[in-house]
């Protein structure tokens, strides 16, 4: 899917849009909702007042003129910076829309009946109205399957061009607007009124128009609109100690003192981190319903992982042979591979060529040979063939088949294999016990180590399987989990992250049936498949669209990057005021006080040209960092008082060092010219 | 400079240091209600005043009570101060303060402030400062640390309860600031402090004219004066006055009086949350900025005024408006420590000091009062500071910020930028406008940037309820009177209601437990973030004003220019 291309930070196209964009934002009323940037234009706007109120009464002008132009620079600059970052959210969102193509819905008139429907537009489509799609149609919206199995291209969606089956009841009931129907017939509950569907939803989440301000950006602004006012008030009240001593200031020197003071980097590129956060997990073809939901996977201290697929291969491979009652190992292995040519699932595959790699054996399917399929109720498969009957399955169902108890040799064997974490498969012929084949769970090659770095970031990793405990405790030590939740119920699942989170801690999990629904919605961060039912859609608050439970990893580490890059520029700026000072004080006092400019310790030219240096670089900071803010600052599995070190280090003392570079180099240009 | 002086800092220091690790414990056992040696006494009071000690309460009723108890206070003290001709114990008869003036200094004991617009020898009787401001003494200064308990209890449990304000209060009146204070009283009387209540000596002089000695109950409220932070001196020369700091050895001690409940607080909540490293962190970044103003203004001093040295009349140092018996390290360190803490005592007068030596008390102030503060001010206020570290830094470690398990959302850093703003107002304003009318200029005794640190440092002092005064300002005056007297008020009440708001917030939310991936709030590192955030968010947005005080007062000096 295209979510999955990179998309040039200077994209041309997205460049020319956001350009336009910018400026549209200038307008006061929706830049009010940031008010660092609001007070920015107000001052902007004032200053060019008196720039021109200057031309007119034929005084010098310049100086204020300049000033305003990069005043209102620094708020097209902000404004630009949540343009670019929305630009790239909709290229994304525009290759969601192609999927979504107004089609008829057959409607249903009389819902048992397939055969009378009224052709009605996808728009006009309500939640809870019944339609018929066959094979061929888009499906007109979200829905609950009610009736019938087909296969569903959801490339729209997913990307993934292989049909899925779809079908009534189970947890693969749920079918999303704008999929198309491959083979057969369905019949669809709506679950979604027209506008709100899954992938509507997804178009505005990553267009950022829906976009609401998530609790900790609500509260950094709180921070920078407060700071804005402290500064607001010691920039005014500074015209009384000025006029004690003599001083006074005009508006363009008051305003650049004012803007410089304020937290325009941070406040100019709040939202942009914000968006880009968004877009990463866009990206990385995960929709989050919230921006909370981001914010909260960097909190995220348990980590509930499905062992089957996540932690461990989602089939388990044959491993060895396990023969008893004197048969050999060589012809256990033929009876085993005999059994297994009927068995096209990966653990029957894995079995055969366990029997080639080992002892080369080749069987061929016989032509009189009859395929015993595997069910739910024997719980064997096999083979009969030439009066032969090949039988493999669970040991309890197979020693019930036999009629046997199997003796210690082979209890011994079963138990050891269990212990080991693998599932022992009993193999018989006709009636003789021949042994047992060891099915083993391959743990991930790497996921250990990922394990690890996650444990130093403090995030504790917990497996949820369906196995016995034994099973579980010895794939748990394999792939270093921190704890294991075994013979996993819904109940179970949903206890334990109350647990947990009573001991203070947030739980990330995934899931895709209905019944992980509760669980999901427990849960602090709950990712649903994007494959699972539509109830575990609603519950979870973020979807995965390619359903890899991996990603739970990834996502906590989006979370934590959106997070750091917030406070690595808040840190920044602030820290940006020091350096700023040293550049302004002396400037707009030498004139009362020439002693003073002993603090020019940067030995700018002119009090005009220290002024315009720090506004230029108050403006243009924000233009280099909106690259740092759309990439996001790299988050590092080395623990908080490593990183933190590192961080205050790069932003903290770098934001307090950088500017005095900064403003002298402008100074110096501005010299030359 | 002299390694002597140096030491003599070091000395302050580890006395007071040392004696916070102690003093810490046992403020935690009488905050946690585990002293009681006084027991039936304390039992005898709540049964007296109906109040049932059992009852824990939500931030709201915490703060509604200190308040009632405080404006109750205010308006017997000013009923007191206007009154005093016909109350008891005024042997001199002195008459009843004016409407305003007893406005101010009510305001001014009921906040803990103890900025004296009058003269006390001159406006106030015996009787008024012994049941008047002595009580209040202890009063306001109960409080205080009352509101700090509270809000170390924020992040103790999980119910939204910050305790019983009647029984704070009643615990850490007998079982601290008491006998504190009798303790205190009873050694400055053996170095030769006077208590009585004989009203003044008439002294015949070898010359033949009669002298009146003023004396009174001074060791007493000389005692609780430093011990609770409160600065109001029995004398208007304040501990300069050799009745009030006969000695150097008094000087020390009350040196040390002033700055010990403010550094063993950190401690008592490292105790209360049950990990010790994170008190002594707080307790670190305290000392450490005082440390630094301690040397710098002691450095300074004893560096002294360019002009003196050239005339040849700087022995050692500016000795201007310093006592020969204490030194230039001593009294530096005194007042370095009394605005450091919200004392508003002084043993040698700021306005006598270099520029520089004069600017660390102002600095020390607009910081915030954190170094360590007035008592319970200082710690409620280092605590908002950190948790605007966590919020502005703790993003950096990749999870939304929390101190000690509780997450900073928007409702605590709307209430602790509320309190921000009204303490950067009042002296910002007060000051700027001061300046501009005619009536402030009038107050000035000097003119160019001295006269406007003057009025900086009084608006600084009144806002931060700190109460030492830079000297040379005229404050009796319709203007300053109602103008300080706002201050006092609102830099005392709107920045603690709010403060107990984020205490009752923080106290309602879940306490998170700590990770390897927790932002760490122990250490030098977070130390460090911390000076970094005060200086910045308390102390920057002063600068374009101190500028055009002490520091172009300095580089004047330096061009040899003086006012």
């Amino acid at each position: 899917m295209s979510n999955a291309e990179t998309i040039s930070l200077f994209d041309a196209g997205i460049m020319r849009r956001a350009g336009l964009d910018a400026l549209a934002k200038l307008n006061p009323v929706t830049l009010m909702r940031n008010p660092v940037i609001f007070v920015t234009e107000i001052v902007s706007a004032l200053v060019t007042a008196t720039g021109i109120e200057a031309l007119v009464t034929h005084r010098p002008a310049e100086f204020p003129l300049v000033i305003a132009a990069w005043l209102w620079l620094t708020v097209i600059f902000a404004t630009f910076a949540e343009a670019v970052a929305e630009g790239r959210g909709r290229a994304r969102a525009e290759t969601l829309r192609r999927a979504r193509s107004d089609t008829m819905a057959k409607l249903l008139t009389n819902p048992p009946n397939r055969a009378l429907y009224k052709p009605t537009a996808a728009p006009d489509l309500r939640q809870g109205d019944i339609v018929l799609v066959e094979m061929g149609d888009i499906i007109p919206s979200d829905g609950e399957i009610i009736e019938g199995v087909a296969s569903v291209n959801e490339s729209a969606v997913t990307g993934e061009s292989a049909p899925v089956v779809r079908e009534a009841g189970g947890d693969r009931s749920a079918v999303t607007g704008g999929t198309q129907l491959v083979s057969d017939w369905l019949v669809i509950r709506i679950t979604a009124d027209a506008g709100n569907t899954f992938l509507d939803r997804m178009i505005s989440l990553v267009e950022g128009a829906e976009r609401r301000k998530t609790p900790n950006e609500i509260a950094l602004n709180i921070l920078l609109a407060g700071l804005t006012l402290v500064f607001l008030i010691a920039v005014v009240t500074l015209v009384g100690f000025g006029a004690y001593s003599g001083t006074s200031f005009s508006i363009p020197v008051l305003a650049a003192l004012l803007v410089c003071l304020i937290p325009t980097t941070i406040g100019g590129l709040l939202s942009a981190i914000g968006i880009a956060g968004m877009d990463r997990l866009v990206r990385f073809n995960v929709v989050a319903t919230s921006g909370r939901a981001v914010e909260a996977a960097g909190d995220v201290d348990a980590l509930l992982l499905d062992k089957t697929g996540t932690i461990t291969f989602g089939n388990r491979m044959a491993s060895a042979f396990y023969p008893v009652n004197g048969v050999q190992e060589r012809d256990l292995a033929q009876a085993c591979a005999m059994a297994s040519l009927g068995d096209e699932t990966p653990e029957g595959r894995s079995i055969l060529a366990l029997a080639r790699d080992k002892y080369s054996l080749t069987p061929e399917r016989p032509a009189d040979a009859t395929i015993i399929p595997f069910s739910a109720n024997t719980r064997m498969s096999g083979i009969d063939s030439a009066g032969q009957a090949y039988r493999k399955g669970a040991v309890d169902s197979v020693l019930k088949a036999l009629n046997t108890q199997g003796d210690d040799a082979f209890a011994q064997a079963a138990a050891r294999i269990g212990r080991a974490g693998s599932t022992p498969l009993a193999v018989a012929l006709n009636d003789k016990l021949l042994g047992l084949i060891e099915l083993k769970d391959i743990v991930k090659p790497g996921i250990k180590e990922r394990f690890a770095a996650l444990r130093a970031m403090g995030i504790r990793t917990v497996m949820v399987t369906g196995d016995n405990r034994v099973t579980a405790a010895a794939i748990a030590a394999e792939a270093g989990v921190d704890d294991y939740i075994a013979e996993a119920t819904p109940q179970n699942k949903l206890d334990y992250i109350r647990k947990v989170q009573e001991e203070g801690r947030l739980v990330a999990m995934c899931g895709d049936g209905t019944n992980d629904a509760p669980a999901l919605a427990q849960a602090d961060v709950g990712v649903a498949m994007q494959t699972g039912t539509q109830a575990a859609r609603e519950a979870g608050n973020m979807v995965d669209l390619d359903s890899d439970p991996t990603k739970l990893i990834e996502i906590v580490e989006i979370g934590k990057q959106l997070l750091i890059t917030r406070g690595a520029l808040t840190t920044f700026s602030i820290a940006n005021d020091i350096s700023k000072y040293f550049a302004i004080l002396p400037a707009i006092f030498v004139s009362t006080y020439p002693q003073l400019g002993v603090f020019n310790i940067m030995h700018l030219r002119s009090p005009e040209s220290a002024i315009l240096s720090a506004v230029i670089f108050n403006a243009l900071i924000i233009v280099v960092l909106v690259p740092l803010a759309l990439k996001g600052v790299k988050f590092r599995a080395i623990g908080a008082a490593a990183l933190l070190k590192r961080n205050l280090l790069i932003y903290g003392l770098g934001g307090l060092i950088a500017p005095f570079a900064g403003i002298k180099l402008i100074d110096m240009l501005l010299g030359l010219i | 400079m002299t390694i002597q002086g140096f030491a003599y800092i070091a000395l302050v220091f580890l006395l007071v240091l040392g004696a916070a690790f102690p003093l810490g414990r046992y403020l935690a056992a009488i905050f946690e209600g585990r002293v009681r040696f006084l027991r039936p006494l304390e039992t005898g009071i709540y049964r007296l005043a109906g109040v049932d000690e059992r009852r824990a309460m939500g931030w709201q009723s915490y703060a509604v009570a200190l308040l009632l108890l405080s404006v109750i206070h205010f308006a017997l003290l000013y009923a007191i101060l206007r009154l005093q001709f016909y109350l008891p114990m005024n042997p001199q008869h002195i008459a009843g303060m004016s409407p305003r003036l007893a406005f101010n200094t009510a305001a001014s004991f009921a906040t803990n402030t103890n900025w004296q617009a009058y003269a006390p020898e001159a406006q106030i009787s015996d009787g008024a400062q012994a049941y008047g401001l002595a009580v209040h003494m202890f009063i306001s200064a109960a409080a205080g640390i009352a509101a700090a308990a509270a809000m170390m209890r924020a992040f103790t449990g999980n119910a939204a309860r910050l305790g019983n304000f009647y029984v704070d209060l009643t615990r850490i009146t007998l079982y601290l600031l008491l006998p504190g204070a009798l303790i205190a009283a009873v050694v400055l009387v053996l170095a030769g402090v006077p208590q009585s209540f004989s009203g003044f000596i008439t002294a015949h002089t070898l010359q033949g004219g009669t002298q009146t000695i003023a004396i009174g109950p001074v060791a007493m409220q000389e005692a609780i004066k430093e011990l609770g932070t409160n600065g109001g001196g029995f004398f208007n020369a304040n501990s300069a006055h050799p009745f009030e700091n006969p000695n150097g050895w008094t000087n020390l001690f009350e040196n040390w009086l002033l700055l010990v409940i403010g550094f063993a607080l950190p401690i008592a909540f490292g105790h209360m949350v049950k990990d010790k490293a994170q008190g002594r962190a707080l307790m670190a970044a305290m000392a450490i900025i005082l440390a630094l103003g301690c040397i710098g203004a002691y450095a300074a001093e004893a560096h002294g005024n360019p002009l003196q040295i050239a005339a040849g009349v700087a022995p050692g140092g500016n000795w201007e408006g310093k006592e020969m018996r204490f030194g230039i390290a001593p009294s530096t360190t005194f007042n370095v420590s009394a605005t450091g803490t919200s004392t508003g005592a002084v043993d040698s007068f700021t306005d006598s000091y270099t520029p520089l030596g004069g600017a660390v008390p102002l600095f020390l102030m607009q910081l915030g009062e954190v170094t360590p503060g007035g008592v319970g001010s200082g710690f409620y206020t280092i605590i908002v500071f950190a948790l605007f570290s966590v919020f502005i830094a703790g993003l950096m470690v990749g999870r939304t910020p929390e101190y000690l398990g509780k997450k900073v959302q928007a409702k605590e850093i709307k209430l602790a930028m509320l309190g921000v703003l009204i303490l950067t107002l009042f002296i910002l304003a007060g000051a700027g406008f001061s300046l501009v009318t005619k009536s402030g200029l009038a107050s000035l005794a000097n003119a160019g940037p001295h006269g406007l640190t003057e009025m900086l440092y009084g608006w600084t002092s009144a806002t931060e309820n700190n109460g030492s005064a830079f000297a040379g300002l005229s404050a009796d005056t319709p203007l300053l009177d109602y103008g300080l007297g706002a201050a006092m008020l609102f830099g005392r009440f709107a920045f603690m209601i709010p403060v107990l708001a984020i205490a009752g917030s923080l106290a309602a939310k879940p306490r998170l437990a700590a990770s390897a991936g927790t932002f760490p709030t122990t250490g030098p590192l977070f130390i460090g973030l911390l000076i970094g955030v005060i200086i910045i968010l308390g102390g920057l947005q002063f600068l374009p004003a101190d500028t055009l005080g002490p520091l172009a007062e300095h580089v004047l000096l330096q061009a040899g220019k003086i006012f």
